[in-house]
């Protein structure tokens, strides 16, 4: 018996001493957000190098750019941000930019465009994964001398190879990799002629609202305000990011009021937090479009009447309806809505009579088997077994072949698959950033390697369509340049191997008195400083 | 391993005393268990159909991109001049960079491994607390309700996914009562406050005072460490009174009670003594599983322990992560070996 009361004793004193060191009520101070979030993909803060989603949000509050949008009108597109005025030459090839006056980094050095003009070098220099975005203007590390010029404090020149559209260039450098950093901290820190990679990976220096006082990698994110910052003063003073990998957790913390946004709240539970005191859900268009491509190597699916069939032979209304309700939206075109030139055209729907009179149609009458190739992402999962129920209604013998991310991408960009089940976001605000890999292949040939645009890896070979979207950035006209986009998609929809689907609504669960928060739609990331409790 | 040496006058043996020889021996054993994990789990990351380029760079990389990165990781050489370059690396402290981090892999597990090494201790010292009585209990009651209510705890232990109880545990608890805090190690307000001495957030709030901060981390700690103890309870409950109906069956014990000893020196004073080698066994394995760390319990509890570090680690393909992690764990169980093996000693003059 004493030893039986000696358990009870034990067990109830744990939970009592736990119970009186528990918070007996939880509300996050009003100046201070705090928000729960998926930020295990941060490897780096370096704006060069940062290109996952996490690190973008973190860049946007830290970093100012010469170019940027404004959080509560992202439809008005780029504004001026350090840079207060630009000027574009005659013949099309050189911007001037003028820098605004007052803006001071973290560190207290003022901005000028000496720092513009680092900050660009370096980002072609150190030829990380997203110098592609600056590369394409013809930036290389051989001639960044001579064409990312500041000739004084005040003036930035970049010189490009071809004259672009000017919007082109602009929304490009509102992307992560557009973020002016602070030269005089930067090399500093610099080792071993890194330009202070290394540093900036973990360090931040920038001239935004926040500065990164702490980070924990897969932990969480703190950030302080900028006391330098230009702009108005934030109402958060602190933004503390907390890496909580599940919904159900999430959904507790945001419930008991410990956290004041949840990002990564799952279908079940947003419907779970309907009708609760004190929170709310905000949905929000974000970029990343569901896609199936058909690689081009394979007889069968290079039949333009079986890519019809199969177009039809999708019960799009189905899965947006179920189990991705309130997380995808149907989107047929590859340009994510907001985007400049979008195409709203739904011109597919579940028509099983269509299908089947398309494959008819076909020379391959009877399908034939169809391997998809799958990572092991649920939603992935889910929509791939509908395409597996719905193409077999075809006469098609459809197999699932799941794998990692890494395996899954290897095959595709190796050319061996016959259906990807991929996912796509644009890298940066301009509809460039989608038709340059959906609608434009350089060189069709394997070794010619050209893994990063889509119509390679299903080697869709389209020199036609492919000068239609170069011509596409250079035309000066936005309205000209916006209808030259929606016609490449409406063409793209009838004859391209790629079936998109879905558009991702992003449903951010938080606290009643939280107002402002804007996930970046479809065009940018995150802006904590204008949200207000 | 005795060394001999000649001398002009003739030859003469230096024996080395048997501890030293067993050390030696021990220290041998060690490395060649380690070198061996290390080759295989080296060759494994290597031998996935998973391009480690790509892990780093990510899709949207140009082939000059992928080129250059395929030769900074050293990839161009051959497999076993890597894992060569690779040993030697590690011998001089150098486990490499993490890619999903961007920091040191040491950096790293020197943060995440004390955070399991204090949920693993305090959920072993609750199973440990729970777990032995209780199962001598239920030995010595064989057949009343308290063994049967011991039963069924270990049952449930067994079968309960502890996803699903950590859920559970995290709504009653924390999200209706209140009584617990939530997610992660320590509440917003207290992170940054103690300076680290050993990782382990409880000890060094305790070492610097700073008990506000010790009583939110324990706040925090309290439902993963009891769920953990939970199921080591139910492992060691169960192991516990299976031993001891072992011993309470055996001819001494009927000797000692019909010698008149009381069922307390009976039971504690004799029974218990005999099964204590192979509690030292369970308990020791019950431990180590802990400190591997228990992943779904850290991913529910926002826990940054080294079992999801290496598990994500894996599923991003980065391997510097994945054998710094399994050079620890390794680590881990040669110690525990060893460690189970001097209070064998301890316990039992025979196995000196």
């Amino acid at each position: 018996m004493t030893n039986r009361l000696s358990f009870a004793a034990a067990a109830a004193a744990a939970l009592i001493m736990a119970s009186d060191m528990a918070p007996a009520f939880a509300e996050t101070p009003p100046n201070m957000l705090v928000i729960a979030n998926r930020i295990d993909d941060i490897k780096t803060f370096d704006p060069a190098e940062s290109f996952e989603f996490a690190g973008a949000d973190v860049s946007r509050n830290v970093y100012e750019k010469l170019v940027n949008f404004d959080p509560l009108d992202l439809d008005a597109g780029y504004q001026p941000q350090l840079a207060e005025s630009w000027d574009i030459s005659e013949d099309g090839k050189t911007v001037t930019f003028t820098m605004a006056e007052g803006h001071v980094f973290s560190t207290g050095n003022p901005v000028t465009a000496k720092d513009a003009e680092f900050s660009l070098r370096r980002a072609v220099l150190l030829n990380k994964t997203p110098s592609f975005i600056l590369t394409q203007f013809g930036f290389t590390p051989e001639n960044v001398e001579e064409t990312i010029v500041a000739t004084d404090d005040k003036t930035l020149v970049l010189t490009l190879d071809k004259p672009y559209a000017v919007s082109f260039v602009l929304n490009c450098l509102t992307a992560t990799i557009g973020g002016i950093v602070d030269m005089k901290a930067a090399m500093e820190n610099e080792v071993d002629g890194d330009m202070g990679n290394e540093w900036l990976r973990t360090n931040t220096a920038g001239s935004g609202p926040y500065k990164v006082v702490d980070w924990k990698p897969s932990e969480s994110v703190l950030m302080d305000l900028n006391p330098n910052y230009h702009g108005d003063a934030p109402a958060m003073e602190r933004v503390i990011v907390q890496h909580i990998q599940e919904s159900a957790t999430q959904r507790l913390q945001l419930e008991r009021g410990d956290i004041d946004v949840a990002r990564n709240l799952s279908p079940e539970d947003v419907a779970g937090l309907d009708g609760v005191d004190g929170v709310k859900v905000v949905d929000e268009l974000r970029g990343r479009l569901m896609y199936w491509a058909a690689n081009q190597k394979n007889e069968m699916l290079s039949d333009p009447k079986v890519l019809e069939a199969l177009k039809w032979a999708v019960d799009y209304d189905g899965m947006s309806g179920s189990f991705l309700k309130g997380q995808y939206t149907v989107h047929q075109a590859f340009l994510p809505l907001t985007f400049l030139g979008a195409l709203e055209d739904k011109p597919y729907s579940f028509d099983m009579e269509k299908a089947k009179a398309a494959l008819a149609e076909s020379n391959h009458p009877d399908c034939g088997p169809i391997k998809i190739s799958v990572r092991e992402a649920q939603e992935r999962l889910d929509i791939s077994q509908s395409l597996q129920n719905t193409w077999g209604q075809l006469g098609c013998e459809v197999e699932l072949i799941v794998g990692t991310g890494a395996q899954t991408l290897d095959r595709y960009r190796a050319r061996e698959h016959d259906i990807y089940m991929g996912a796509w976001g644009p890298d940066y605000p301009d509809p460039n950033t989608n038709a340059a890999t959906f609608a434009q292949n350089p060189d069709n040939a394997d070794e010619a390697g050209n893994t990063g645009y889509l119509a390679w890896r299903n080697a869709w070979d389209i020199p036609e369509m492919s000068e239609k979207t170069l011509a596409a950035v250079v035309e000066n006209d936005t309205e000209a340049r916006a209808q030259m986009y929606r016609d490449i998609q409406a063409e793209h929809q009838q004859t391209s191997p790629f079936g998109v689907m879905f558009q991702q609504i992003e449903q951010n669960g938080m606290r009643s008195n939280v107002e402002n928060f804007v996930a970046g739609g479809a065009t940018t990331a995150v802006s904590y400083w204008v949200i207000t409790k | 391993m005795a060394q001999s040496q000649t001398h002009g006058e003739g030859r003469q043996t230096l024996s080395l005393p048997p501890w030293f020889k067993r050390l030696l021996a021990t220290l041998a054993t060690v490395a060649a268990t380690i070198l061996g994990l290390l080759f295989v789990t080296f060759m494994i990351g290597r031998v996935m159909p998973i391009d480690p380029v790509l892990a780093v760079i990510g899709e949207r990389a140009t082939q000059a991109q992928y080129d250059e990165t395929f030769r900074e990781l050293g990839l161009d050489k051959p497999l076993m001049v890597q894992f060569g370059i690779y040993v030697g690396d590690v011998l001089l402290g150098d486990f490499g960079k993490s890619i999903r981090t961007g920091q040191e892999v040491a950096t790293d597990i020197g943060r995440v491994f004390p955070a399991t090494l204090e949920l693993a201790t305090l959920g072993t010292l609750i199973g440990v607390i729970l777990g032995v009585p209780l199962g001598v209990i239920a030995a010595v009651r064989r057949g009343s309700w308290i063994d049967q209510v011991a039963r069924f705890v270990g049952l449930i232990g067994y079968s309960m996914p502890i996803f699903w109880l950590g859920l559970v545990g995290l709504l009653v608890f924390y999200g209706i009562l209140g009584w617990v805090s939530g997610p992660g190690r320590v509440g917003i307000f207290y992170q940054g406050i103690v300076e680290p001495i050993t990782g382990m957030l409880l000890v060094d709030s305790a070492l610097r005072g700073e008990w506000a901060v010790f009583r939110n981390a324990f706040s925090h700690i309290i439902l993963p460490a009891s769920l953990l103890g939970y199921y080591s309870m139910a492992y060691i409950s169960r192991m516990t009174r299976s031993f001891m109906l072992e011993q309470l069956g055996s001819e001494y014990v009927t000797t000692a009670r019909v010698k008149g000893l009381s069922e307390w020196q009976v039971v504690w004073g004799h029974a218990f003594r005999n099964i204590r080698i192979q509690l030292v066994t369970v308990i020791a394995l019950a431990y180590a599983n802990l400190l591997e760390g228990s992943v779904l319990t850290e991913i529910i509890f926002a826990w940054p322990g080294i079992g999801s570090y290496i598990t994500t680690s894996l599923l991003a393909n980065d391997m510097n992560s994945v054998l710094g992690g399994t050079i620890v764990i390794g680590v881990i169980f040669v110690g525990i070996n060893i460690f189970s093996d001097i209070l064998y000693r301890f316990f039992d003059p025979r196995a000196k």
